[in-house]
């Protein structure tokens, strides 16, 4: 028994501890409550978002690629519906039994079979895996016809790029091909709307306008569990298609010029040559750009990159060739212009000309005879060109072959692989060789060999701007918003032309002083058109007067007439020993034939389109190029009509 | 005094008359606050945790009323006895029992999957209750007498701590070192042995397993592992921030539907109930247990028997104990040990011992005026 004081003393102690207890109880509760409010009041937001963060996912579509279209309308890169066959693994119950289904129905081989189990293992199980990106219409019914047996595998519709017209239009618009880590490094706009499997531009306009062509993604939204698996779709928002662009080039040409170069290296332009507008441009030999967008294979990839006649290369605006004898009436016109002749100026050709120890030979061993600017010209006789040269210099020979737009790029930024070729003078030689420029180096640059180097495109746009009678043009080749017309463009230059001839114009001559002439729209590239007319004829002469060098390629109907001149560039030095042997151009190897090249403008009465045609290692112009010219232009006028219809629709739609 | 005559003092009635309904209420509406819990981390839906949790709760508080009507002597005259079978249960663990993710805590009963360590928090209030009743004031600092105090509580914690279960023990020695504090044990001891505590904690840590290593260095920074570690407790903060003041609605909590939050209906029903009812809610919640332990303390505050009041004082703050552990975890302010939240929280063996220290607090309750000899 215990004493009734312990009870009364233990009890008060108990009492007063428990007492203080309490007292801590209050702060402890205190502190919890404190910090449910911190939490749930002072930074409710903050969590709030957490929450947020945790339970929705976006999940971007693909974009839908603008389109390309011909001058017609026509769609020559767009959009194909492909049935595509898409597993999610995370709902798939027995992956490997389906894998193995799977791979019986579609006919996998081995090795597709391995790629996909890798890329399987590579990203997350709730990540949609693409088993097959374009299901042959045969499979895709194959593949809903087991469907029961093939559960966890969706069949669906999904768009992929597409190009019609296959190789016609491979330098043109490039291709696309699935993003690389490259792609999404480099451009900001392809990064922020990637999206597994998205494919980009990867050459040609397709890359150049990849930030306009690319659209906007789709966006669905889900709310997804703590693994990442869709609860439940929240919201769907559309995608905006890519920007549509139309280019100038018609197809019905384009496809002409691939066929017309069938199994050459070379390349063919035709441009309108008021507007610029670039008709045709062709490099040959082109590839499918429909191989790369699953993926080339390698057999495929092979055969393309170890192509001798390189069709990776686009030649109209990356080649660079010797222009030859093309460069011919700019020598003339230059020479004109700065008045060393005039047109009865004459030399005696006798084959060769010896100078400073150097024998320069023509290309006619017998020689012209006595030539005049027009017979030698429509000869081509080389003799009459050195020593028109010789006269002239070379340096005043660039400044009219810069005024016409030779050494310069001619579609600006629009492709990023155009070359700006090379006019040389006798201060770039110092500057880049090191060494002083020679004489002999005039004479060979006057017959468009040496050291010049222009692209097949510069030389279309050069004969353009012969044609129109010297005046500036702006090639281009996609169709823009409020383009003048031909007629528009001509009263332009009839202007310019006539300023020029009343000379009383003072106002006119205050302004040139000042240097606002530059900025003058088609502007005149000449001081006398009349050196112009001459150069014109003397180019119709080449091709429709007999002993013209493209005369057997001439078209007697004026609708169809055109004059043009030949040019043949030499690859390699022709040796002494070479030139006694005079080969035919089939003995020589393929490497070391000439190229043949050839520019033409027409119809001639009233000139509406120019072209240039390079034919790698074709032999000569006259032979090889100048015939191809005679079939286009026939297409090229028989097209105008319609082209001028088309033009007139659009204006009236702005 | 005769075994029979526990019963004897009140007719039925009276006793019926004498339960503190306050308290009984309060135990009522936690019962049906974690039963509507149970139903929402089943997704709104009557599975197997509802439904398992509803039949427990009402076994076990059937059973609690039943006990209450013991006379508090019983529980006197047994408190040796329930410590010592709960002891022997604990080695029967350690030594036949059943593991599951990594410890050995639980004794297959067949009905039910009994942890002896949850009836231990109670049995071991009970046990020195019983110790302290019979010492004499001037005896409690004598050193054999603190000695047999601190073996009765050390066994049982060391028998937890290599199931092993931190939580758990740490909940034993709070339970029994405020019963020894209570008892009036000079706070110099006190002092002495937080001290000693500071001086051994490197050592301590040494014997940690690396999972409760990682769950301190994760309470000291979340953001070390935000998947891993951390996961538990970032998860649970975002879950209760984002209740706000009126919570998402019942049903409506993202974190636990969409499964963010781990453990959801057993350590973590807290941040569930948070989310769905907000801050006010929460409160709301608070102050229900707040009210249960006020009345448990009242009940020691009246009780007459020295027994009675250590039991009911002890037990009171067990259940503070309990409560803060379990909240100031889930809300990141103390490391993750395992910890139930009392009644709210799934898990039987748990429901079982805090009913029957409610039993013994409303025994306490009905027979406050009886003295012990």
């Amino acid at each position: 028994m215990l004493g009734e004081n312990f009870g009364v003393k233990k009890n008060q102690t108990i009492n007063r501890r428990m007492f203080i207890i309490g007292a801590a109880k209050v702060i402890v509760f205190a502190g919890i409550i404190a910090r449910l409010f911190s939490l749930q009041i002072t930074e409710n937001k903050k969590y709030l978002t957490l929450s947020d963060k945790n339970r929705l996912r976006e999940w971007r579509l693909p974009p839908i690629r603008g389109e390309f279209l011909d001058y017609f309308g026509n769609i020559i890169a767009g959009n194909l519906k492909v049935y595509q066959l898409h597993v999610i693994p995370e709902e798939v119950e027995d992956f490997k039994y389906l894998m193995v289904r799977l791979k019986e129905i579609l006919n996998l081989n081995n090795s597709e079979y391995e790629k996909i189990i890798r890329k399987k293992n590579k990203q997350k199980p709730w990540e949609t895996l693409i088993i097959s990106k374009n299901l042959t219409w045969e499979q895709f019914t194959k593949v809903n016809y087991f469907l029961h047996d093939l559960v966890g595998a969706k069949p669906v519709l999904s768009v992929s790029r597409n190009y019609p017209f296959n190789d016609k239009y491979t330098h043109i618009l490039g291709y696309v091909s699935e993003a690389s880590e490259k792609d999404l490094l480099n451009n900001e706009m392809i990064k922020s709307k990637h999206v597994p499997g998205l494919k980009v531009g990867k050459t040609g306009l397709e890359k150049t306008f990849e930030n306009e062509l690319i659209g906007t993604n789709g966006i669905q939204r889900y709310e997804v569990n703590a693994y990442g698996k869709r609860i439940s779709q929240l919201d769907y928002t559309d995608g905006l298609n890519g920007k549509t662009i139309q280019l100038t080039v018609d197809t019905e040409i384009q496809k002409l010029c691939n066929e017309l170069l069938k199994d050459m290296a070379g390349s063919i332009s035709v441009m309108d040559i008021y507007t610029g507008e670039i008709v045709a441009m062709q490099s040959s030999p082109s590839f499918d750009p429909n191989l790369f967008l699953f993926g080339i294979n390698q057999d495929d990839w092979q055969l393309i990159r170890n192509n001798p006649l390189k069709p990776l290369v686009n030649k109209t605006l990356s080649g660079l060739y010797s222009p030859g004898s093309t460069i011919k009436p700019i020598v003339a016109l230059s020479a004109l212009e700065n008045g060393i002749i005039n047109e009865n100026f004459i030399v005696n050709c006798k084959g060769k000309i010896e100078m400073y120890g150097q024998t320069y030979h023509c290309w006619k061993k017998k020689g012209h005879g006595v030539v005049n600017l027009k017979s030698a010209m429509k000869q081509s006789c080389d003799t009459y060109f050195y020593e028109i040269a010789r006269k002239l210099g070379v340096d005043r020979l660039k400044e009219t072959s810069l005024k016409f737009g030779l050494g310069e790029k001619v579609l600006g930024e629009i492709f990023n692989n155009e070359k700006k070729g090379l006019i040389p003078d006798t201060k770039w030689k110092k500057n880049n060789l090191g060494k002083g420029w020679v004489i002999g180096e005039t004479l060979i640059t006057g017959i468009g060999q040496g050291y010049t180097q222009t692209t097949p495109l510069q030389l279309c746009q050069m004969t353009a701007q012969l044609a129109n009678g010297g005046f500036k043009i702006y090639p281009k080749i996609i169709v823009e918003e409020n383009i003048k017309t031909a007629e528009d463009i001509k009263f332009i230059m009839n202007k310019n032309a006539k300023n020029l001839d009343e000379k009383n114009n003072g106002l006119q001559e205050a302004s040139e002083l000042l240097g606002f002439s530059n900025k003058k729209e088609h502007d005149r590239l000449f001081k006398n058109s009349k050196n112009i007319k001459l150069v014109r004829e003397a180019m119709f002469a080449s091709t429709n007067e007999v002993r013209g060098t493209s005369y057997s390629s001439r078209i007697e109907d004026p609708k169809y007439q055109f004059a043009g001149k030949t040019g043949t560039s030499q690859v390699r030095r022709i040796t002494q020993a070479a030139r006694e042997l005079d080969l035919n151009t089939s003995q020589i190897p393929y490497d070391e034939r000439d190229h043949a090249l050839y520019i033409a403008f027409g119809p001639y009465k009233d000139p509406r389109y120019a072209l240039s045609i390079v034919v790698e290692h074709g032999g000569s112009g006259s032979s090889t190029a100048a015939p191809i010219a005679k079939k286009l232009f026939k297409l090229i006028i028989d097209r105008h009509e319609l082209r001028e219809q088309t033009r007139i629709q659009k204006a009236i739609k702005i | 005094m005769q075994y029979n005559s526990f019963n004897t003092q009140q007719t039925f009635f009276q006793k019926l008359k004498n339960l503190d309904y306050i308290l009984l209420t309060c135990i009522l509406l936690l019962g049906l606050i974690s039963s509507l819990s149970m139903y929402s981390t089943d997704g709104g839906e009557i599975l197997f945790h509802s439904k398992s949790h509803i039949s427990k709760f009402l076994i076990f508080f059937t059973m609690m009323v039943f006990i209450s009507f013991l006379n508090i002597k019983f529980w006197h005259y047994f408190a040796y006895v329930f410590y010592i079978a709960i002891l022997s249960l604990l080695v029967w663990a350690s030594l036949y029992g059943i593991k599951s993710s990594g410890s050995q805590r639980w004794i297959n009963l067949y009905f039910i999957n009994l942890q002896p360590s949850e009836l231990m928090k109670i049995a071991i209030i009970a046990c020195l209750a019983k110790y302290y009743h019979r010492i004499q004031p001037n005896k409690i600092n004598d050193f054999q007498v603190m000695f047999i105090a601190l073996v009765i509580l050390i066994l049982p914690i060391m028998l937890v701590i290599t199931q092993p279960d931190l939580g758990t023990s740490i909940l034993i020695a709070l339970s029994g070192l405020v019963v020894i504090w209570l008892a009036g044990i000079n706070i110099k001891y006190f002092i002495y042995s937080f001290i000693a505590l500071l001086i051994s904690m490197p050592f301590a840590i040494a014997f940690l397993k690396p999972y409760q290593k990682s769950r301190i260095l994760t309470f000291l920074n979340p953001d070390r592992d935000p998947l891993g570690a951390g996961y538990q407790i970032i998860q649970s903060k975002i879950a209760v921030g984002s209740g706000g003041l009126n919570g998402k609605g019942f049903l409506k909590g993202t974190q636990s539907y969409l499964e963010f939050l781990p453990e959801k209906h057993t350590d973590f029903i807290f941040t569930l109930f948070a989310e769905e009812q907000g801050f006010l809610g929460s409160l709301g919640l608070l102050l229900i247990y707040i009210i249960v332990i006020y009345r448990v303390l009242r009940i020691g505050a009246i009780s007459r028997s020295y027994f009675a009041k250590l039991f009911c004082y002890g037990y009171g703050s067990a259940i503070f104990f309990y409560v803060t552990v379990n909240m100031s975890m889930v809300l990141g302010l103390l490391p993750i040990v395992g910890s139930p939240l009392p009644i709210m929280s799934y898990g039987g063996s748990s429901m079982l011992a805090t009913m029957i220290g409610f039993g013994i607090v409303m025994s306490a309750n009905i027979n406050h005026k009886q003295l012990i000899a």
